[in-house]
Formats: structure tokens, sequence, C-alpha cells
């Protein structure tokens, strides 16, 4: 079992990596790149049970793993 | 006075600190280990500048849970005065010591040059020393110093004279291309509504002696000092009297 866990910038925050890489992107001829977010993913191998580990994983993500102040998160246990 | 410099490992300023502090300032100055779990019979910490733990994750971001991490957090809500510095600040930030964060320079560039900063109030125990009006010449060296928070923390900032230095021209404006990194409102240095914790990303210790090119970044520290010879570092008392 793993928790899959996707970190995003913030809208508000500037995001000078996804501005680069889309630049790239447009470099090597991609038309209609309307924006480009860089982000982080981790996997986390559990084991036990699934829905015991969600609310820990919430407050992990929440106090470590993302910084709320200029990222948002999402997770999947499966 | 008697100075801890809290050592993580990664920590690269300590030792600068330290000689800023004891052989410039003539005042006590030790090491705290990042497992210790007091600051002892400090009168200040200072949370000094390098790379904690890798920069794993976010800069800063593991720091937070070390054990000395606790003890400053209880120092600092005592009134103890903290200043964290490049690293350091990121570290405060990371610990909710201080609003806001640290993000990527908008520039992408790891700068390593010197700045002028706006000192906008004297009002604090590490701007009290600053001439009124004077403008500061301090080096900075980072990757990620874009100070960012939301608009109504920046907001609260503001109203509570929380902005203790900012980005500027050798004349003290504030302009997009005196802004080394991006940072909202020029900002490159706070402090906490109790004003007893401050978090800045330009190094004092490598300007507080003339041979290295200039010596402004000693007003930080001897601000802090005379703070705490008046009397009003709570830190220690509080903590004699618990």
């Amino acid at each position: 079992m793993k928790a899959k866990i996707v970190i995003t910038p913030k809208k508000a925050v500037l995001d000078p990596q996804g501005k680069t890489v889309q630049a790239a992107l447009e470099q090597m001829g991609h038309d209609g790149v309307k924006a480009v977010h860089v982000g982080k993913y981790l996997e986390i191998e559990l084991e036990g049970d699934a829905e015991a580990w969600r609310p820990k994983i919430d407050e992990a993500c929440h106090k470590l793993l993302s910084n709320p102040v200029i990222e948002d998160y999402h997770f999947t246990i499966e | 006075m008697r100075f801890a410099v809290l050592q993580f490992p990664g920590s690269n300023c300590d030792q600068d600190c330290v000689h800023v502090l004891s052989n410039v300032l003539g005042q006590q100055a030790d090491y705290l280990w990042h497992k210790e779990e007091s600051v002892g019979d400090a009168d200040a910490v200072v949370v000094p500048g390098g790379f904690s733990y890798g920069d794993y994750l976010r800069t800063g971001s593991i720091a937070q849970f070390s054990p000395v991490m606790s003890a400053v957090k209880a120092f600092a809500d005592d009134g103890g005065l903290v200043i964290g510095i490049c690293n350091g600040f990121q570290i405060l930030c990371e610990s909710g010591l201080l609003p806001g964060a640290l993000v990527r320079n908008r520039s992408l560039q790891f700068r390593c040059e010197h700045v002028y900063l706006k000192v906008p109030t004297t009002d604090s125990p590490f701007t009290r020393e600053v001439p009124e009006g004077k403008v500061l010449r301090v080096p900075i060296a980072h990757g990620e110093g874009c100070y960012f928070a939301d608009e109504a923390a920046l907001a609260s900032l503001q109203a509570n004279g929380q902005i203790l230095f900012q980005y500027a021209t050798e004349a003290g404006e504030l302009t997009d291309e005196a802004n080394p990194n991006g940072s909202l409102l020029n900002i490159a240095g706070i402090c906490n509504d109790g004003r007893n914790v401050c978090g800045m990303m330009p190094h004092p210790e490598r300007a507080s002696e003339n041979i290295l090119g200039g010596d402004d970044g000693r007003l930080v520290f001897e601000g802090m000092l005379r703070h705490l010879e008046a009397g009003a570092g709570v830190g220690q008392a509080a903590a004699a009297e618990a």
C-alpha cells in the first residue's frame, strides 16, 4: 500500500521554474502551452489500515511534507 | 551577554556568528547542537545560515523538528531574543515563529552579492542602533530568498511595523531593480508581532568588520546587545523565575 502525494505551488506564488519550463516547451516548438507548474511527488510505503492512515498522512502533509503558506497538496492511498 | 548559536547538520555560518559575537563584540557565544533540548542560560539565540539537512524537501523544513527548536520556541514565547539569518530565517518561518515563507529566487539564480537595505523602523531590538534614515550595505547569498506571504499577512506586517529590512537602492528607494530575488514588498527581514524574533536573508555577520568591506551589519547585533543590557530581555529572567 502506498500513499501517493502531489504537492503544487499555490497560484498566487511566483513559480519561476514553471515559467522556465514553459519557455523551453515553446522553444521545442510546442504551441498552446498555457502554463506549467512544477511541484513535488512523494510515495510513502505503508502497512496497516488505509482509512486509519488517511488523517495521519493529511497531518504529515500539512505540517511537514508541504508548506500551506505556499503549496497545495492532494493524495491517494492505494 | 550569552549568545547561543545553533548548529544543524549543514549549518555553515555558525562560526562567522560566533566570531563576530565573541571576537568583535566581546560577548560570550557558544555553539548549541541541534539535539540539545534546552537553550541553557542563553540571553539570545542565533539561528545561523547554511543548508540545514541539505535543504531537503524545502529549505528549513526539517530543522523545525530538531529537539533544540522546541526549546527555541519556548524561549521565544517567553520573550527571548531570537535572530535567524538566511537559512535561519527560512527555519523560523517553517517553524511558525515568523509569518510567511521563502521561495525560489525569481531569477532561479543563487545570488551572492552586496545589497542595500532600507530600515523602515528603528523600533525593534534588531534595528534600534541603526541611525534614522541610514541605508545599510550587507551581503546576501541565497537561492531561496523570495519572501512570500498572503495579502492579509502582508497587511498585518505593514500595519504593525514588522518589516525591518527592505531591498533598496543606495539612496533607500524601493525599486524592482534593487530587489534581488522577487520578495514581496522588497522584504529582506521581518520580526514577529512581539518584536523579539527577527528573520533576515542578508548576512550581518559577514559585514561586521571594515576589513571585510563594511561593518553595517554590526548594528544589528549591537542593537540586540543594547536591548539585553537595558534589561528588556525577559527570556532568561522568565526562565529563572520558572
